[in-house]
């Protein structure tokens, strides 16, 4: 089973997104369940600093070896940071999805939109449906 | 439940992630497919290939059958033991599937794909009714793909027994000793060995190849070095569809008035009326990735379509084989998600031993 830390919250498909203290900043990422589906990650491409990203656009790319992924942004606003280091070293996504394989923060525009993410137990479900 | 080779429990030791192959379970990798590929580049590495078919052809009339029944002709297997690659055509000239032969000390051996098995098996049985030849299947050999720089070193250390017979082994060469064949070829562009190895020895024979230094490696390693080798994956850059001619394998095809394969005919129409298209390499050396069914664009010539792609692990970018209108250049399109991304038309492979091959 691969690990979904308690702290965070998710989107069924396959990002993670951390509340920062001041509340109104969100990092986000792909889980573990989902780059061991993808295998080796080689390229990421992420949005533009400054975009203004609605919940549910298309925020990026991840290609792995094997396939191509849209990444989504999971909650309004607008992108303060890129995780620069994937340029060079993709494998980051593999390595730590959830520390160094980040991928984008965001000033979130509307924290009510929080609510309609998924809770560690519910994504649970959804990867374990997955591997049935 | 797929099929298991002998060598599953061996590959549940090596914590592989298994995937269905064909019908059959098989290791996709043993936890990164790129630290796989890299192995094969530069040390050695091995593959369990069990699952592919091995059929002995026996009787007076071998030969001719296989002149008949064979695109590339094994009278060019002038020593015991040389191999030839060869596609095996259906009268229209298309691709069945392709294989490699072997001259054995009587008569040939032919391996063909796994996932074709059961046509491949009929077509050959049906082709040989015209001849005194007898097709046996010998599914008690295990098959195990030692590939790499240290592949043949590695190999000897495990069979210090037979490393004389495997020094005296030429480029697509294979000799049996004691119901094992070792031949010198593979699917991934470096120097090895496939080995034929009796099932109840195979176990341990790929247990004595991890512990010279050996590492297991998956399916998504091999397609990724057979790639970058510019070699043809069955069902993905040809089949029934398509001929030799349009699939970078004129070279295996062997026209003579001598005899008269099997597809023969429609190829030398096709000739006279103009192949339409051809197999090409394709490389990005930008950031993305070009993949199987991707649309081609060639300007002023039309599309053509991507039939395998992947990111290069050795060279860092990705490169892909694609079916192109036969007048394109050396520049086209791709389209990736819904962007045109230009890329460069090169002559496959694109990595030999190691190294970036196409200019």
């Amino acid at each position: 089973m691969s690990n979904i830390p308690g702290e965070l919250k998710y989107l069924s498909s396959h990002e993670w997104v951390r509340v920062e203290s001041d509340g109104v900043t969100v990092t986000v990422g792909v889980t573990d369940h989902a780059q061991e589906l993808l295998g080796d990650v080689v390229f990421v491409e992420l949005p533009e600093v400054d975009a203004d990203l609605a919940a549910g656009d298309e925020a990026g790319v991840v290609e792995s070896v094997k396939a191509a992924s849209d990444i989504f942004s999971p909650i309004g606003g607008v992108v303060i940071a890129i995780n620069e280091d994937l340029e060079d070293s993709p494998e980051l996504v593999n390595s730590d999805p959830y520390d160094d394989g980040w991928f984008f923060k965001l000033k979130i525009s509307d924290a009510d939109e929080l609510a309609a993410l998924l809770d560690a137990e519910a994504y649970t479900d959804i990867c374990e449906a997955e591997d049935h | 439940m797929g099929n298991k080779t002998v060598l599953y429990e061996a590959h549940q030791e090596s914590d592989a992630k298994i995937v269905d192959f064909g019908g059959w379970d098989m290791p996709l990798h043993y936890g990164s497919q790129l630290e796989e590929h890299h192995i094969v580049r530069t040390k050695s590495g091995m593959f369990d290939v069990s699952h592919m078919t091995i059929v002995d052809v026996k009787g007076a009339q071998s030969k001719a059958f296989l002149q008949r029944l064979l695109a590339n002709d094994v009278d060019k297997l002038k020593v015991v033991g040389k191999a030839l690659y060869s596609g095996m055509l259906d009268e229209r000239g298309g691709v069945l599937d392709d294989l490699i032969v072997y001259r054995m000390p009587e008569d040939y051996r032919v391996v063909v794909n796994c996932a074709t098995r059961e046509k491949d098996l009929a077509w050959m049985t049906k082709q040989a009714e015209a001849f005194d030849v007898q097709l046996t299947e010998q599914p008690k050999l295990a098959m195990i793909a030692v590939q790499g720089p240290d592949a043949i070193a590695n190999t000897k250390l495990a069979r210090p027994d037979q490393a004389e017979l495997i020094d005296s082994l030429s480029i697509f060469q294979g000799l049996e000793s004691e119901g094992w064949m070792f031949c010198r070829t593979g699917y991934t562009g470096e120097d090895g060995l496939e080995i034929l190895v009796p099932e109840a020895e195979a176990a341990k024979f790929w247990r004595d190849l991890i512990a010279t230094g050996v590492s297991p490696c998956g399916l998504g390693a091999r397609d990724t070095l057979r790639l970058e080798a510019g070699m043809n994956l069955y069902g993905s850059d040809m089949d029934e569809s398509v001929t030799p001619l349009q699939s970078n394998m004129a070279w295996t095809v062997a026209i003579s008035d001598q005899r008269e394969f099997i597809g023969q005919q429609a190829l030398l129409e096709q000739k006279s009326s103009g192949v339409p298209d051809k197999l090409v390499g394709l490389v990005l050396e930008e950031r993305g990735v070009l993949r199987g069914h991707q649309k081609v664009i060639v300007d002023g010539l039309g599309e053509g379509e991507i039939t395998s792609g992947t990111f290069s692990p050795t060279l860092g970018y990705s490169v892909a084989l694609a079916r192109v209108p036969a007048g394109t250049g050396a520049e086209c399109v791709v389209e990736i998600r819904n962007k045109h991304i230009p890329v460069k038309v090169v002559r496959p492979p694109f990595v030999r031993n190691g190294k970036k091959v196409y200019e």
